[in-house]
């Protein structure tokens, strides 16, 4: 009896002494948090398209895009690489979901501007909300001479404007896809039977391979019957991303010569089965201001 | 047998009434690299920490996303390049503290103790031992503690492009202040 009481004591103490942290650990319970996803994509571009990230509050984003000549243009022009289409972009975060942006393109000397606002954050647990949504209203002037300067040329011919609505989901660290519905308006269209209103539907993603790099596409398809001045095509590009610390290099085979949202989502007119590809890539940098003071 | 029981019972009894648990869920990590390019540093103030006064036993549980950062942009990139905070959401600490002995509940003040365990961090799991300070006040105790976490030991790979911008070794400041649960 004894020998039974002795034994139980040394299993009680024993057992005690193992489980004591682990116990221990038992009393933080499963407190759920809401828990934002970070990083669909890593940085404000898919490849030419916005993607549904933004500039947190006082951060800025300068942005080099750069297309170069068509790739079938062989030794002679060095395969694209002795022209250049450019644009320069900034963005800037007025809060964590508001963005302003502005940008000059080479391409029709075209100025943009646009506002940048992420209605909805993909998040898990204590909230689940299944993806991530941004909203886009933008301007742009085109400031090439008139053509004709002897007629009555209308300032407002030069506008054309962007609504963008971005829906976004990270389904994993290495694959988030994105669906991208526009509008875009032109005050001033060629002939009467071109829209003034195009809407395009657009779809892409990004799968990373490592930490750090990741293959995108980005494709957006006009729906027909609305330009008929013109033969368009559908804007299609394969990337690859390169992270390294406060830089983002994304390099890029497209068939769209404009940079311009606007511009490459109408205005795409180059075949990728004839061979009319063109290479580029973005160059962002992040600059912070007035970081979160603890 | 008589005596057994009696010793037994008074061993139950004495863990009952005895048991003297603190707990917070508001401690505070900071922790601090230093390099002649670029200072980095990282508050968390949602802690998990607990200790058993009977036993000794020191845990921690660290939600790694709650690290804020000056920046944005570091903030993701730690998340998502270096403790891979979707693969390893939690770092755990488990722990004894050796001189438990020394600590006494109804003597105010400082108490120098020496604590020992297992540091989890990015999957990883490494002996640690850190020298600290409990303040013992009513109620509740005052712990705080610093420790040196070298990334490379918890296999957390730093490319050379930044190698120079992130400290080899890594101060980590931790300040709890443990409530005593009441029950």
């Amino acid at each position: 009896m004894k020998r039974l009481v002795l034994l139980f004591l040394g299993l009680v103490f024993s057992v005690s002494i193992t489980f004591a942290q682990d116990d221990l650990m038992d009393i933080f319970g499963e407190e759920e948090t809401i828990d934002y996803t970070s990083a669909t994509f890593k940085t404000t571009r898919l490849t030419l398209g916005y993607s549904v990230e933004n500039p947190v509050k006082n951060d800025m984003i300068f942005l080099i895009s750069h297309h170069f000549g068509n790739i079938n243009g062989g030794a002679y022009e060095f395969f694209g690489l002795d022209q250049a289409t450019i644009r320069l972009g900034l963005e800037y975060g007025i809060t964590d979901r508001l963005t302003v942006g502005y940008g000059r393109s080479s391409f029709n000397k075209t100025y943009d501007g646009y506002l940048k606002y992420k209605a909805f954050r993909q998040s898990s647990g204590a909230k689940i909300m299944p993806v991530t949504m941004s909203l886009i209203a933008g301007t742009s002037i085109n400031t090439l001479k008139w053509e004709n300067p002897d007629q009555e040329n209308y300032f407002s011919s030069r506008m054309t404007y962007l609504f963008q609505v971005l829906v976004a989901k990270k389904f994993n660290k290495n694959l988030s896809l994105q669906v991208m519905p526009s509008m875009v308006h032109k005050n001033l269209v060629a002939s009467s039977q071109d829209k003034n209103d195009i809407f395009t539907i657009g779809a892409g993603g990004r799968y990373k391979f490592t930490k750090r790099t990741s293959i995108n596409l980005e494709y957006h398809y006009v729906i027909p019957n609305q330009i008929d001045s013109y033969e368009y095509t559908n804007s299609l590009t394969v990337g690859f991303d390169i992270e390294t610390g406060g830089h983002v290099f994304q390099l890029f085979f497209t068939n769209s010569v404009p940079i311009n949202t606007t511009d490459f989502l109408t205005q795409t007119t180059d075949k990728w089965e004839n061979g009319d590809i063109y290479f580029g890539f973005n160059i962002s940098r992040i600059f912070s201001f007035g970081g979160k003071k603890h | 047998m008589k005596k057994y029981s009696l010793i037994l019972l008074v061993l139950i009894m004495g863990t009952s009434v005895f048991a003297q648990k603190f707990v917070t869920k508001s401690g505070h990590i900071r922790f601090y690299s230093e390099t002649p390019m670029e200072t980095i540093e990282a508050n968390n103030k949602q802690v998990n920490s607990a200790y058993d006064h009977e036993n000794g036993a020191f845990v921690f549980k660290v939600l790694m996303k709650s690290f804020e950062f000056e920046k944005a942009l570091m903030q993701e990139h730690f998340n998502e390049n270096y403790v891979e905070s979707d693969d390893f959401p939690n770092s755990f600490f488990k722990g004894k503290i050796v001189n438990n002995e020394d600590i006494d509940l109804n003597k105010m003040g400082e108490v120098p103790v020496k604590v020992i365990g297992q540091l989890t961090l990015h999957g990883m799991t490494m002996d640690v031992e850190a020298d600290g300070i409990m303040d013992i006040q009513e109620n509740m105790i005052s712990a705080s503690s610093k420790i040196i976490i070298e990334p490379k030991e918890y296999d957390i790979k730093i490319p050379g492009a930044v190698v120079k911008n992130i400290a080899e070794e890594i101060e980590v400041f931790i300040n709890v202040d443990l409530k005593k649960l009441s029950k």
